[in-house]
């Protein structure tokens, strides 16, 4: 047998708060934050009626503290519990006001915790209806350190001669490279002069669509490139091309791609295909022993 | 000062639940048990230790003394403390030197309600129990303060939860695993579980004291001293009242073979060793500690019962049962016992 029972004191409890918490909670509610200096000299906050290092009455000297302050210590609340002051996860954190000497307990609202460190630098957040009561402050949120500049322009651009020309050929499935007259590279894709010795490129090569990986990366973040994530991006040295070119590699677990695999296009449906690298879905295993580079 | 001992210790087999019987039901047993330990039927003074809230209900206590037997009339007090400081005002009483003996008890069942939220009710109403500042939270940042080695902490677990297996009064529970932070930086397993249970002591002064037990565990010293109670007015890594009432009680005049320790989160056995300056040498909570069985109340009892029955039972000649109050480590009582 078990039953439910609930304490609760309908209403709320109420208490007199006496002159110097009084006083604080009336500041609070004015959005205002201070201490009281002890007959010592050190400022409390939140305020007590007694100095608690010396037992002493404090002064009647209010001071203004914060509202900017400093975590000394922190703790992060993962799940928060129906009592706690914020509904999504948290710190509690001891925070020194400035110009106060002691710290106060609150939260403080980060985001994270890898936002949370001592030292970070705090300022309150306050609720707009306020009544007197520490939770006037609905938490703490770090001071502002960075921020975000949005930048985008627009652009109308072409992909010059050469690139045009090996597009061209792209969309009727044929990859284009060019040999050098001087030095007899084939670079691919096709280009208009040798990056090596300068000489203009004239002849034509159409190269196989197969080739080597000669090394690779695999990529974890998203590309709205890339069909999915972990993603391979390789180098590809074409049969017949003395450069690599780099595209996609699929077909295959990420962590099985090695460099001297020996991969072929996989081409979209010749219906599909228009004036661009899109054609090609990404290279695949060919089931060829590797090459030796 | 007149010479007081711990002649008796008993406590309940805790349980990590409600085994369904009323706090009465709970000591009444227990009562028995002592008094077969001590010889005792009556006692000069009877003082007990428990929380109303923990029960939900005002003047739990007194339900409680229907299964001491107050008729004829007793000499009877209560704290709504840690039983250790009823201890504390039996040793007090008797320094009157009219009665002989005191009785001293506590009980607790945590299972009943959410002793996180119970124990924000300790809380100063103003600045920090309107927070909604939970016993873990709080326990968090003390453990933040602290910036304790994780490995430190795993190995403080471990070894209570080893010892409270081999403890036939606390609970089984399994080795630490590796999970999610309740309250970061502390891990579920840092924090004492909940429990339901009881412990009593028997104390007598002089003559008696040699009369009832071959071995008594005389109090050479005992003493508590308290903190400020906001957690920002004080430094949270240190527990300098630990110190005071360990300096006062004399726990460093001599070599101490056991330490009870009342470490309700593992955080704070590193705060207390360096407080009360433990050494290797010093074997710490070989019951397994509040780690290994929190009945909320009773525990820092149990602490001074566990470091007495060391001398009772002749495996220790001086130990330290230590107890605390409030949150974060604010109020600390120490008692050194030995054997003569």
């Amino acid at each position: 047998m078990r039953s439910e029972h609930v304490l609760e004191f309908p209403g709320g409890y109420t208490r007199t708060t006496g002159p110097v918490i009084g006083r604080f909670l009336t500041e609070l509610r004015d959005a205002r934050l201070v201490g009281v200096r002890t007959a010592q000299g050190r400022v409390l906050v939140p305020p007590l009626e007694y100095d608690p290092a010396t037992g002493e009455p404090v002064t009647g000297e209010w001071v203004p503290v914060g509202p900017a302050g400093t975590v000394e210590s922190w703790a992060w609340v993962g799940t928060p519990r129906p009592g706690h002051p914020l509904a999504t996860p948290f710190a509690w954190a001891l925070i020194r006001l400035d110009g106060a000497d002691t710290a106060l307990v609150h939260a403080v609202d980060a985001g994270s915790a890898k936002a949370m460190r001592p030292g970070l630098r705090v300022r309150p957040r306050w609720r707009a209806e306020r009544a007197g009561h520490i939770t006037d402050i609905e938490s703490f949120v770090p001071e502002v350190t960075g921020m975000v500049a949005p930048i985008r322009l627009t652009y109308q651009i072409q992909p010059g001669e050469a690139l045009s020309r090996f597009l061209a050929k792209v969309r009727d499935g044929i990859l284009l490279g060019g040999r050098c007259d001087s030095c007899h590279a084939v670079y691919v894709p096709f280009r208009s002069a040798c990056p090596q010795c300068g000489t203009p490129i004239t002849e034509e090569v159409e190269l196989p669509d197969t080739g080597t990986i000669t090394t690779f990366a695999i990529n974890n973040l998203p590309d709205p490139r890339a069909p999915e994530v972990p993603f391979v991006s390789a180098y590809i040295l074409l049969d017949g091309a003395d450069v690599p070119m780099i595209a996609l590699v699929g077909g295959v677990p990420a962590h099985e791609v090695r460099q001297g695999m020996r991969v072929r296009a996989v081409w979209v449906p010749e219906a599909e295909r228009t004036a661009s690298m899109a054609n090609i879905k990404w290279f695949a295993p060919t089931g060829e022993p590797d090459v030796e580079l | 000062m007149r010479d007081v001992a711990v002649v008796a210790f008993a406590q309940t087999t805790h349980t990590g639940h409600d085994a369904g019987l009323t706090e009465p039901e709970l000591i009444g047993p227990l009562i028995n048990d002592i008094r077969a330990r001590s010889g005792l039927r009556t006692f000069g003074f009877t003082c007990s230790g428990s929380c109303d809230y923990l029960a939900g209900a005002p003047f739990s206590f007194v339900s409680a003394l229907d299964a001491i037997g107050a008729w004829p009339p007793i000499s009877e007090s209560h704290v709504e403390m840690d039983a250790a400081w009823a201890l504390y005002e039996a040793w007090v009483r008797l320094q009157h030197g009219d009665i002989d003996s005191a009785l001293v008890y506590g009980f607790g069942k945590s299972s009943q309600g959410d002793l996180r939220e119970i124990m924000t009710l300790q809380l100063d109403p103003y600045y920090l129990a309107p927070l909604g500042l939970d016993q873990v939270s709080f326990a968090a940042l003390q453990a933040a303060a602290l910036a304790a080695d994780r490995t430190t902490l795993d190995e403080i677990v471990r070894r209570s939860r080893a010892a409270g297996r081999a403890n036939p009064h606390a609970l089984d529970l399994p080795e630490p695993m590796a999970g999610e932070f309740e309250v970061e930086p502390l891990m579920p397993y840092d924090i004492a579980p909940i429990t339901d249970g009881a412990a009593a002591v028997v104390l007598a002064a002089g003559d008696l004291a040699g009369e009832l037990c071959e071995r008594p565990a005389w109090i050479s010293g005992i003493a508590h001293r308290i903190e400020p109670h906001y957690l920002g007015m004080r430094d949270l890594a240190r527990s300098v009242s630990t110190a005071d009432a360990g300096r006062v009680a004399g726990s460093g005049k001599g070599r101490l073979d056991v330490a009870e320790l009342h470490t309700q989160f593992s955080h704070e056995e590193p705060i207390l060793r360096a407080a009360l300056d433990l050494g290797a040498d010093t074997i710490v909570n070989p019951s397994g500690g509040p780690l290994a069985a929190n009945p909320v109340m009773a525990t820092g009892l149990i602490r001074i019962g566990e470091a007495a029955a060391r001398i009772l039972d002749g495996s220790a000649g001086r130990t330290l049962g230590h107890a605390t109050s409030g949150p974060c480590l604010q109020h600390n009582l120490v008692t050194v016992m030995e054997a003569r």
